[in-house]
């Protein structure tokens, strides 16, 4: 039996007809067609799906529709500031950071949180933080980088994201 | 040699770092894997697989699922003609749904498509299958053991289950062993492993109104997938079209046609709907592909000095249900030994066998991991037993550029004693070895690998990559069968197009890996995309230099050898204001020529020896690797931390830095994974850990730092001089761990993954400093067959070219990298040698 699911999304409000055991994953991908949020496992064990949910990481397999109801739900289409990247798109861009990109939305979310309750991350906070999403591309470095590269920018307040190495690019 | 800066000094991208092009869309959640796609009316598709590890179907009612609400189509082994397919030619083994037979927990036996994945799911529940159960051989030995039972109807022999037996010999063996003044016999496992994607395997089917086949699939082989559904379906080729998706990782786990794609293509011509069907992750390990384990036999002599006079290996593969790739993997399992060190003769035997498993097939680094896993810790015995250091012992040893191997390779630029050196200084390992405090280490390999397979895996005198590239008011197109798999082949194709038209790698519109719009491209396997795409597109953006050079010579009234192609401009380089813009330029060349349409291909150079099997191994060129491992052994815990890797990479030259070094950085994650915790492995005939909490994996914490050094040697025949990075840096990283951990605690690991169970066990075995080894006791009794003897190529071990007159700077001078545009003018037709290439003699 479905049941109208009214959820938060990236700022909107969006009604749902659906089952009441259909995941946050489900709607999200099938029934608002938001398919920027991967999953790899849909067990709880991979961290593909992470979303934000008010703001904390959240495992978009594991979470029940009904129960992110009330609440602001983030994903990765909702990181961007409309068509300005977020500096953590930016730096995964840049550096290498997404390889096959798979793993890439749930990475930079639980980053995103990260760095919104914590400006200068160590590498250890970085790699604790993160430990829980799987990447089977990039061996992890590039996109501890990244997210090293993304806090420096967000900490120079209002300062531009600067793009790095490729200044032929940059020139144009 | 990396010294030589070849284009360095003109090239705008080739050398440096830039930004991927598909960066922004990964970064973005824009990227549109298969399990994105969502078409009008689309069904959700499943496979029902089998429960038994091997065994008869005596019968299948699909009735009770047909039954259900929703469900729109239940289909069978009845639905297709009884044709089988599979990769390679030879081993056409698989069926989309098993008819009589099944032969491991997951072979497909049905496949059902409902309005929902729920139901789809409950309608594969209520089909009833009834089994006759056969033993299940689930091991090596017990495939050596049975007598009676085949699991395939076909295979060399001599024993039932037997897919693949070979065995090639190079040169007089005995003699060389008479010659040594040392020779040692060891025994090594390398447990089974798999890819892991993050993406789940995912395909789209959709019937045309017209009756043509449109499939998206996360394949990194659509050409391969095209093939197989014309042959299965009994449709000519242009009746379909495969588009690749993005994919979501791959490591050869994709590479195979599988089931669920010929499926979701049934249930849509059955439905008149699309289907969609997407493996749960469980599904994901049965389908599987990847590393074979092995069991092998290592024989090496050595002099006094420390020089190899010789070296044999046996192989036993436990290959799994099917054939996959694996022919090419027996093979593979003795190629690639010789490339690192001169090895005056040299005998491999290996055999495949059958057991009720799912197939194993290509894993990064293809058949070769297993053998260098071996190689190289044996190496490190060697040096221990004749007192010479791992580094001195192999430095005597090594391959030197542009010469060949006895089983008759031919390697062109080679900078492996570069990368050697390179890490043996940058982790102080000489310092290290042996003097560090018990429960730390430090250990060293070496390897190579393939730019590319030399034949395609199926007879034909094509190229093995086309490129297409237009040029109009709307900018410029590259089309080119590629598909990028997370390795930057899109990257690839328009970096090297944009450093030879003089633009931006963005501003490059790629269309790839669609059938019907692209020329074909073999695949994202064997290391071949830079190599091979990466040289078809050099070629249809330089014959597009061409049109626009000629037309604005004419326009400017300026010798066309006077002409630079610069930044989005070409000009008089003798008077650079006199010059016209990058598309005034299209439009002259379009006036004067018309439609500006060029293509370009590459056919790698005959390379196969006179001998069966020779054609696994050959590849234009090679990639070397070295590297250090530093570890520290927790004895309380069993843990082994890697602390630290070092690792050098042959790389040729750079088309993306950034881009290889996020390369080297993925392989050494995908090794340690391998060597320390990564094993498909079963228990009951089922799969024992198939999920993704279970399989262990490294995740962040246990990455550690890695040092890499990227040695440029400009191979003459890569794209700006490149090679392959993608495969290559794994293959050192699992021996030098396993040589580390015996510098730390003594224990000699002879087989992988080292986890900390076995660890703790041989800590309490060993009494004081007495060394102990970890790995399988004996080799069983197998009958190869008689080796194909063959005589080393002549001369093989002197340099088959030798850098001459303005070439003698070095053999980089001899590279397309040093020649930025313009090029001289030649023939419209034909192509023609850059200038000081060499030639194979």
């Amino acid at each position: 039996m479905k049941s109208l699911i009214t959820l938060q999304v990236n700022g909107e409000t969006q009604e749902v007809l659906a089952p009441v055991h259909k995941t946050l994953l489900e709607v999200l991908r099938e029934e608002l067609g938001l398919t920027g949020t991967k999953h790899g496992c849909e067990l709880g064990e991979c961290g593909t799906c992470t979303v934000l949910i008010d703001g904390t990481p959240a495992l978009s397999c594991l979470t029940l529709a009904v129960e992110a109801q009330g609440r602001e739900i983030t994903t990765v289409e909702g990181l961007a500031d409309g068509p300005a990247a977020h500096p953590l798109q930016t730096a995964f861009a840049e550096l290498g950071a997404s390889q096959c990109g798979y793993c890439s939305p749930g990475m930079l979310m639980a980053a995103s949180a990260l760095l919104r309750h914590n400006a200068s991350p160590s590498r250890e906070e970085i790699t604790g933080w993160l430990a829980g999403n799987l990447c089977r591309c990039t061996g992890y470095l590039k996109i501890i980088e990244a997210v090293e590269l993304a806090a420096a920018r967000m900490r120079r307040a209002g300062a531009p994201a600067q793009r790095t190495p490729n200044a032929a690019q940059a020139a144009r | 040699m990396n010294a030589h800066d070849g284009a360095g000094s003109h090239a705008r991208f080739i050398g440096r770092d830039w930004t991927k092009v598909d960066g922004a869309a990964k970064a973005r959640g824009e990227a549109r894997y298969a399990d994105d796609l969502a078409l009008p009316r689309m069904l959700y598709g499943k496979l029902l697989r089998s429960s038994v590890a091997h065994g008869i179907i005596k019968r299948v009612d699909v009735g009770p699922a047909l039954r259900l609400p929703g469900v729109h189509a239940v289909i069978t082994a009845a639905d297709f003609a009884p044709v089988r397919f599979g990769i390679m030619p030879s081993s056409q083994d698989e069926e989309p749904l098993c008819k009589e037979r099944v032969r491991y927990v997951g072979d497909p036996v049905a496949a059902v498509a409902a309005a929902d994945e729920e139901t789809a799911e409950r309608a594969c529940n209520a089909i009833e299958v009834e089994y006759e159960p056969l033993p299940a051989i689930m091991s090596i030995d017990e495939a050596l053991a049975e007598t009676t039972a085949r699991i395939q109807d076909y295979g060399d022999g001599p024993l039932p289950n037997v897919h693949k037996n070979v065995a090639l010999e190079f040169g007089d063996l005995e003699r060389a062993f008479s010659q040594a003044d040392h020779v040692r016999e060891d025994l090594f496992f390398f447990q089974g492993n798999t890819h892991l994607p993050m993406e789940q395997h995912s395909a789209v089917a959709r019937y045309e109104p017209d009756r043509r086949i449109t499939l998206w699939s996360s394949t990194q082989t659509p050409h391969y997938v095209h093939r197989a559904l014309a042959k299965v379906l009994g449709m000519p080729m242009d009746r379909i079209r495969v588009i690749a998706t993005p994919v979501g990782g791959g490591f050869g786990g994709k590479s195979d046609p599988f089931s669920h794609e010929i499926c979701a293509v049934r249930l849509a011509q059955l439905t008149g709907r699309p289907v969609k069907i997407t493996l749960t992750r469980e599904e994901v390990f049965l389908a599987h592909r990847g590393r074979h384990p092995a069991l092998m036999w290592l024989r090496t002599g050595v002099r006094r000095d420390g020089t190899i006079t010789g070296s044999q290996i046996r192989v036993l593969l436990d290959g799994g249900a099917y054939g996959s790739y694996g022919i090419a993997t027996t093979y593979y399992t003795g190629a690639l030994q010789t490339t690192t060190y001169k090895i005056p003769a040299y005998k491999v035997e290996s055999g495949r066998l059958w057991t009720n498993k799912p197939p194993c097939g290509p894993k990064r680094g293809h058949g070769t991991p297993q053998p260098r896993f071996a190689l190289e810790a044996q190496l490190d015995k060697l040096a221990e037993d004749l007192g010479i250091d791992p580094v001195t012992l192999r430095l005597k040893n090594l391959t030197e550029p542009f010469t060949r191997t006895v089983n008759h390779l031919r390697i062109t630029s080679n900078g492996l004693r570069e990368c050697l050196e390179g890490v043996a200084e940058a982790s102080e390992f000489r310092r290290k070895w042996r003097h560090l405090p018990f429960g730390q280490g430090v250990g060293i390999a070496v390897s190579s690998y393939l730019c590319g397979a030399g034949l395609p895996i199926y007879w034909n005198d094509l190229p093995h990559s086309a490129a297409q590239m237009r040029a109009d008011r709307g900018g410029v197109t590259l089309q080119c069968g590629a598909i990028d798999i997370g390795q930057g082949s899109d990257s690839v194709l328009a970096g090297v197009a944009a450093e030879v038209l003089g633009l931006n790698p963005d501003e490059i519109k790629l269309v790839t890996a669609d059938t019907d719009l692209t020329p074909v491209d073999l695949g994202s396997y064997s290391s071949r995309v830079t190599f091979m795409a990466g040289n078809a597109a050099f070629e249809a953006a330089s014959k597009l230099c061409d049109f626009l050079l000629t037309a604005v010579s004419r326009h400017l009234e300026v010798s066309r050898a006077l002409l630079v192609m610069g930044d989005h401009r070409i000009y008089d380089r003798e008077n650079p204001e006199c010059g016209v813009s990058f598309a005034e330029a299209v439009t002259l060349a379009e006036a004067q020529f018309g439609t500006l349409v060029t293509a370009g291909g590459y056919k790698p150079p005959a390379l196969a020896g006179p001998f069966k099997g020779s054609g696994v191994g050959v590849s234009p060129a090679y990639s070397f690797s070295a590297c250090v491992a530093q570890v520290s052994v927790d004895p309380g815990i069993g843990a082994v931390r890697v602390e630290r890797i070092w690792i050098a990479h042959d790389i040729g030259r750079c088309i993306n830095r950034t881009l290889v070094l996020g390369q080297v950085e993925g392989g050494v994650y995908m090794a340690l994974g391998e060597v320390l915790m990564e094993e498909q492995v079963f228990r009951k005939n089922l799969h024992k850990i198939p999920s993704m909490l279970e399989y262990k994996s490294p995740t962040f914490l246990e990455m550690p730092p890695v040092e890499t050094i990227l040695v440029e040697t400009h191979d003459p025949e890569g794209p700006f001089g490149a090679k392959e990075v993608g495969q290559g840096p794994l293959l050192p990283v699992i021996p030098a761990v396993a040589n580390a951990v015996y510098d730390a605690i003594g224990v000699r690991f002879d087989e992988i993954p080292i986890t900390p169970d076995k660890v703790i066990a041989a800590l309490e075995r060993k009494a004081g400093d007495r060394p102990v080894r970890v790995g399988p006791k004996q080799f069983p009794s197998f009958e190869f067959r008689a080796a194909i003897k063959v005589d080393p190529p002549d001369g093989w071990e002197r340099p088959w070219w030798t850098p001459t007159g303005a070439d003698a700077a070095g053999y980089a001078e001899a590279s397309r990298a040093i020649q930025p545009p313009p090029r001289a003018p030649r023939p419209a037709a034909g192509r023609s040698e850059p200038r000081g290439r060499p030639q194979m003699r």
